[in-house]
């Protein structure tokens, strides 16, 4: 296919494996931030190929994973009220909450519907009139400018049963929340892509600056990444710490001054957003400005609020952060599965657990390294 | 890989000149299958026995995936126990006997179509209520005789697209060779049912003394499949204009029994019938989950070579952007095929000259050891487990 073989050739990503290998044999720590990187790295084996000397740590960058139960709740809560045709992307169906899923509260007659854009849902609230459409609005960067041109369309066609539940978050808070955290030593990060065709390569010059970790933002097919993981361990080699672009057929230093200018028009900073796992984040989230308040689907349905606890036996926290690997959670393969999830890790095809159970069972660096917990731990 | 591969990647935007590198030679392609902890512990995890969790019914108990093998195992199975049933093949295969004759083996099986849109390219409900059923007798090695047809229409429905879909229903069984002999009609007020449901079983002879079932493949078989997969599923997404996307695709719907004939007669002529093993036709849940019933059933590892699958490049594309993987989307005329290496090549080319297999190809071989595991080989030269899906989000594919 145009474009997408090209960049999946097996001589060349063993070629770039065996560079990487030449380059340095002491051991580092790289984290990919963005889901999509772990979903790359998993379905294509790239751990594999990686000289056993370079550990991937795998991030929060999954939006699914990082929404916190209480956020589920309110969406199922507000799916469940008869007037309203609630639409999701289809990823999201399946993430448990406290007590029951979408798919579940579709299952109990609440009119679920799964979308691909939110344009669709707008034009599902344009042909049912006489229904309340919510959307719910989830991601990074990358999806909350398409949020944010649907309300623009809303508030033009004066839309007035369309409103999105938003539960946008940016990445560069959580990145820094994740290098102030003291339990994790990290060597390098392979940047997120997507997020990055927005917000561009020069928001992450504090993490060279600042923490004098080098950076790399990757686009993400598996020659993209395996280029990136050698780009950053030739920095770490040379002894520089830098931001470099890797998919600069995507990605600029500025951005995209289009969709930034939208996100600016709709959204504001909250003064807080709760993080599954990594508790709750200083001016992370976004909200509706007041001025698309009609919009704001928290503000238009009442919903619960609450802040629930992950259940005692689940660590996605320790999971997203990296300091620990899906097969030392206790639940893992065991009564957390990809068909009863009880963490979100496991929910989304980019979440670390799912990767591990559904690609990562037999990678040579998760027998290394299981067999090497297995023996500290005896 | 030629050189010429190594000098592509300057056209390639975004990788750099500097990483063109000599070509080393090839490493060995061996698959280390050393079992780790948690390999083990999601072993366990896959093998338990199966038990309803939820308290309704959600779409994920039709999607061919674990939750679906579920209902089926903790339900279904468990309340209508017997020897027939526990072997959940697509059909039953019993003998008939007869007073002073020897007796027939004959295959039995029952499906019911609830695919929307009710008219696609390349086919339409009744179209697959044939082929659908048809199929599930030939997989046996059966040659399907008669079907039965029961319509669930809902008030409302236009004469005119129910008398499309049962011209289309007839000009199916002619090609199939079978005949319509029973019925029912049944109609439903306006939101009972959506437009139209069609349940179609059929019966068919085993006439020849072959043993076929999806617990039979051994270590060293090869695995043929009959030509490019994800053609239906990928027709039907586009066809519900979701996505606005416009191609050329068309559902792959067609009924394989005279391909399975042909390659029966071809055992036969061989002297080695029970070289055919497992016949299946990859539907929901597409080829990846046949090939993980198959591995389980088998007790056996399949492994298949993921630069061998034939996937068309509209297919590629639009599961590329929607995220889906091509060895999970519905086939409606795709046969997969464990047979003994020794006749796998000229089943092959037995199977290449039918119209319905002309883009056959062996995608992969069979394994002793994981046990119940289907691994591919990626073209990007790692190795990963291709699971079963806890459940798919394409509801209403068939």
């Amino acid at each position: 296919m145009k474009f997408i073989d090209e960049y999946r050739q097996s001589d060349l990503a063993r070629n770039l494996a065996d560079k990487i290998g030449r380059l340095t044999d002491k051991p580092l720590k790289l984290m990919e931030v963005c889901g999509g990187h772990t979903h790359t790295i998993f379905k294509y084996g790239i751990e594999d190929l990686l000289p056993p000397n370079i550990e991937m740590i795998h991030g929060p960058g999954c939006p699914v994973c990082v929404i916190p139960l209480g956020r589920v709740d309110d969406a199922i809560s507000i799916a469940l009220r008869p007037e309203v045709i609630f639409t999701t992307f289809g990823d999201a169906m399946r993430v448990p909450g406290s007590k029951i899923s979408l798919l579940d509260a579709k299952a109990r007659g609440a009119d679920v519907r799964m979308v691909y854009s939110p344009l669709d849902a707008l034009k599902i609230a344009v042909k049912n009139p006489e229904r309340q459409v919510v959307f719910l609005a989830l991601g990074f960067e990358t999806t909350a400018p398409s949020t944010a041109m649907t309300i623009l369309q809303a508030a033009k066609n004066n839309v007035r049963n369309f409103t999105a539940f938003c539960n946008h978050i940016m990445i560069i808070p959580a990145l820094k929340a994740m290098l102030d955290s003291p339990d994790l030593q990290l060597d390098g990060f392979v940047g997120p892509g997507h997020v990055s065709t927005v917000i561009g390569t020069r928001c992450y010059e504090f993490v060279a600056v600042d923490y004098q970790k080098p950076i790399v933002v990757s686009g993400f097919e598996p020659l993209d990444v395996l280029q990136s993981v050698y780009m950053i361990v030739k920095q770490i080699v040379e002894g520089r710490a830098e931001v470099e672009n890797q998919y600069p057929r995507a990605v600029s230093r500025e951005g995209n001054p289009r969709a930034l200018g939208v996100l600016a028009e709709i959204f504001e900073p909250r003064d807080y957003f709760e993080w599954r796992g990594l508790g709750s984040i200083a001016h992370s989230g976004m909200r509706l400005q007041q001025k698309y308040a009609a919009f704001d689907a928290e503000l238009k349905f009442q919903v619960p609020g609450l802040r629930i606890a992950d259940p005692k036996a689940c660590q996605c926290g320790e999971i997203l952060k990296g300091v620990k690997k899906p097969w030392e959670c206790k639940v893992f393969g065991t009564a957390c599965t990809p068909e009863t999830p009880i963490g979100s890790c496991m929910v989304s095809s980019e979440g670390a657990c799912a990767a591990y159970y559904n690609f990562g069972r037999l990678s040579k660096i998760a027998q290394r390294q299981t067999g090497k917990t297995a023996s500290q731990a005896a | 890989m030629t050189s010429h591969a190594f000098k592509m990647q300057s056209m390639i935007p975004g990788v750099n000149d500097e990483l063109e590198v000599e070509k080393e030679p090839n490493a060995s392609e061996t698959t280390d299958f050393t079992p780790s902890p948690l390999f083990e512990r999601v072993e366990r995890a896959r093998r338990r026995k199966h038990k309803i969790r939820e308290t309704h019914i959600t779409l994920a108990h039709g999607s061919g995936g674990k939750t679906m093998h579920e209902l089926i195992e903790a339900l279904f199975l468990d309340y209508f126990r017997n020897p027939l049933l526990e072997q959940l093949e697509d059909q039953a295969v019993f003998e008939v006997g007869h007073p002073e004759g020897a007796a027939s083996r004959l295959a039995f099986t029952t499906d019911s179509y609830v695919v929307d849109p009710i008219f696609f390219p390349g086919g339409d409900i009744g179209k697959l209520a044939i082929n659908g059923t048809v199929n599930d007798l030939a997989v046996s090695g059966a040659r399907p005789l008669y079907l039965s047809a029961g319509f669930i229409l809902e008030e409302g429905f236009p004469i005119a697209d129910l008398k499309r879909i049962v011209e289309s229903m007839r000009d199916a069984a002619r090609v199939a060779g079978v005949e319509i002999v029973t019925g029912d009609t049944k109609i439903v007020q306006q939101g009972g049912a959506d437009k139209v449901f069609i349940n179609t079983a059929g019966i068919g002879l085993i006439e020849k003394p072959v043993r076929i079932s999806s617990a039979a493949a051994r270590p060293g078989d090869k695995v043929i499949l009959s030509g490019t997969i994800g053609d239906h599923g990928t027709t039907i997404m586009i066809a519900r204009g979701e996505l606005e996307l416009e191609t050329e695709l068309a559902s792959d719907s067609a009924p394989l029994n005279l391909l399975v004939q042909e390659m029966v007669e071809t055992a036969h002529e061989l002297n080695a019938l029970n070289g055919i093993h497992c016949l299946r036709d990859p539907t929901r849940g597409g080829v990846a989950t046949t090939l993980n019933e198959i591995a389980l059933s088998s007790e056996v590892c399949i492994e298949i070579r993921e630069d061998l699958l034939p996937v068309r490049e509209e297919v590629k594309g639009a599961c590329e952007i929607l995220g889906l993987d091509p060895l999970y989307v519905a086939n409606e005329g795709k046969l997969v095929a464990i047979v003994s290496a020794e006749i796998a090549e000229p089943l092959l080319e037995k199977i290449r000259k039918n119209a319905a297999g002309e883009s056959a190809c062996i995608i992969g071989e069979v394994k002793a050891v994981p046990q119940g595991i289907v691994a591919m080989v990626t073209g990007f030269g790692g190795t990963r487990i291709v699971d079963m899906l806890a459940g798919e989000q394409l509801p209403r594919i068939c």
